[in-house]
């Protein structure tokens, strides 16, 4: 690989590992301490490469000039000396150097404790989110403000306080005991489920970015089906539904990037190797007594991978949606629970159900009414299409709607 | 928005359903459900299994199950919200359970924790 190529490459795998592991090492008050350092690494690597031509073994380059930078801030901050060095976790009292340890198992520890350490409730959702991409990613500010559709002077603040609310809350950066674990991995959990969909549902016209996210919310999620006592059953319908939906990403883009939608998929693009992945990890989720939303919209997922239409394909998706509406109500599950109930009893039923839920704001709602009057009452159809066509935001959108009432004409 | 507990009730609950028919009520009664969730009124549920139940009597006389002299049974309950008892009602009507003769759903507030009720 060539140095313009490898520098990025490295930063991507690298960087989040670099952080982490000094970040665990500092703690959580010095994160941006740990964040400059890991920088100045491949500022480093850049110099020097340039120079000297890149390195035989170039990850354990980086590795050790990070533990120099690390070592050399010790001597040169006294008071952060004084005040850190004392609380290191693993230091050796005799020569007072740190140890900075780069093993696999420390970088992979470190990335689990950081994972719970931003996923803390103390911050929102969408700061975990941004900081989750940050730190443990190793996104550049550019890509996560592109990712969230906002600006970096947005997405700059929002991690600033995020990490000022971290130091308050002097949140420890450790794996939760026993009797945490459950309720601080279901945080871990949602943070991860919104990371996911942020790449999967963006309005974001940067596909590479939207592709990006979601498989970083995968190997986040792997990390947590790997490791002995996050190994759960709602973690595994969580991985498995990532491998569903992934599956098909090649599918649900055109050549041009606008979204193709699940109807008009050519599924010979759809990725069986992530499909069969899935279905491993479901069956693997399926021990215990608790059903969570992961398995249940895993299972709807599964269902989706059968492009073949049968009655009793479109009544499992109803019956999983009624349960999924019972323990996580949601309008996009309601939405999709009546277009099931059109599919698994009629058109007639689904009108019916749909005309009882309140959505007035939500361009979805009418795009089903749309979808549920064509054929039944084209004009009330076409009536439905324009009104979500005023609500639609997004070009994409736009366009999806406005294909509909191209075709309703047709009909 | 208030809560309301809908109480399903058999008539005899001593009758026994076919595995088929118990099927076929437990995808009506799973459909009704979804259909209140998916208005975000769903708010807890579940059904009440006729074995393994038993009467605790005022002699702390104890018998098997609540079919006997009273033949009536609760066979679940499900607490929704709604803006009035009429639209509570509304929810009691699409109630699987109303197919069977002599069968009723009775609808009652749930009380608010406001030091008022």
């Amino acid at each position: 690989m060539e140095q313009q190529q490898l520098i990025p490459h490295l930063f991507r795998t690298e960087y989040r590992k670099i952080t982490a592991v000094l970040c665990r090492l500092f703690g959580i008050e010095h994160i941006e301490i740990a964040e400059d350092l890991a920088s100045e690494t491949f500022l480093s690597a850049l110099e020097t490469w340039t120079y000297k031509g890149i390195p035989g073994n170039p990850t354990a380059w980086l590795y050790t000039v990070a533990k120099n930078k690390a070592s050399n801030y010790f001597h040169r901050h006294s008071t952060f000396t004084e005040h850190i060095l004392s609380r290191l976790k693993y230091t050796s009292p005799a020569t007072e150097e740190i140890n900075i340890d780069l093993s696999d198992q420390n970088i992979t520890d470190s990335q689990l404790q950081m994972l719970f350490a931003i996923c803390s409730p103390v911050i929102s959702p969408s700061a975990q989110t941004a900081l989750a991409l940050r730190i443990l990613c190793g996104f550049g500010i550019d890509e996560i403000a592109a990712a969230f559709l906002t600006n970096k002077e947005t997405i700059n603040k929002r991690l600033q306080r995020a990490k000022e609310k971290l130091r308050i809350e002097k949140v420890a950066i450790e794996f939760p005991g026993a009797h945490q674990l459950a309720q601080r991995l279901e945080t871990v959990l949602t943070t991860l489920y919104l990371l996911f969909n942020e790449g999967y549902y963006s309005a974001s016209k940067d596909a590479v970015i939207r592709n990006e996210l979601c498989l970083e919310a995968m190997r986040l999620t792997l990390l947590l089906v790997e490791n002995e006592s996050t190994n759960l059953p709602a973690v595994n319908a969580l991985y498995a539904l990532m491998c569903f939906q992934a599956s098909r990403f090649e599918a649900r883009k055109s050549e041009s990037g606008e979204l193709i939608l699940y109807a008009d998929q050519n599924e010979t693009l759809w990725d069986y190797e992530l499909i069969s992945k899935g279905g491993y990890f479901l069956h693997r989720a399926s021990t215990g007594n608790d059903l969570t939303k992961y398995h249940l919209e895993a299972s709807i997922a599964y269902w989706h991978t059968i492009k073949t239409d049968t009655i009793e394909k479109w009544e499992n998706i109803l019956q999983l949606f009624n349960q999924l509406l019972q323990i996580n109500y949601s309008p996009i599950a309601a939405l999709n629970r009546t277009y099931a109930l059109s599919r698994a009893r009629s058109k007639a039923e689904a009108i019916k159900e749909a005309e009882k839920l309140v959505l007035p704001g939500n361009h979805f709602y009418f795009v089903l009414l749309g979808e549920l009057y064509t054929g039944i009452d084209n004009a009330k159809a076409k009536a439905n299409y324009e009104a979500a066509l005023r609500l639609a935001k997004t070009q994409t959108d736009k366009q999806a709607i406005e294909n509909k009432i191209e075709h309703l004409k047709g009909a | 928005m208030d809560e309301f507990l809908l109480i399903m009730r058999h008539q005899d609950g001593s009758k026994i359903a076919s595995p088929e028919q118990m099927q076929i009520w437990m995808k009506q009664t799973m459909d009704w459900i979804g259909g209140i969730a998916a208005q975000n009124k769903f708010v807890s549920g579940t059904g009440l299994p006729f074995d393994d139940a038993r009467v605790v009597h005022s002699t702390r006389m104890v018998t098997d199950g609540p079919f006997g002299e009273i033949k009536e049974t609760i066979g679940g309950f499900m607490t929704v919200k709604a803006d009035s008892v009429e639209e509570a009602v509304e929810f009691a009507k699409g109630c699987p359970v109303l197919q069977g003769e002599g069968n009723t759903v009775e609808v009652r507030k749930v009380a608010k924790r406001d030091g008022v009720h």
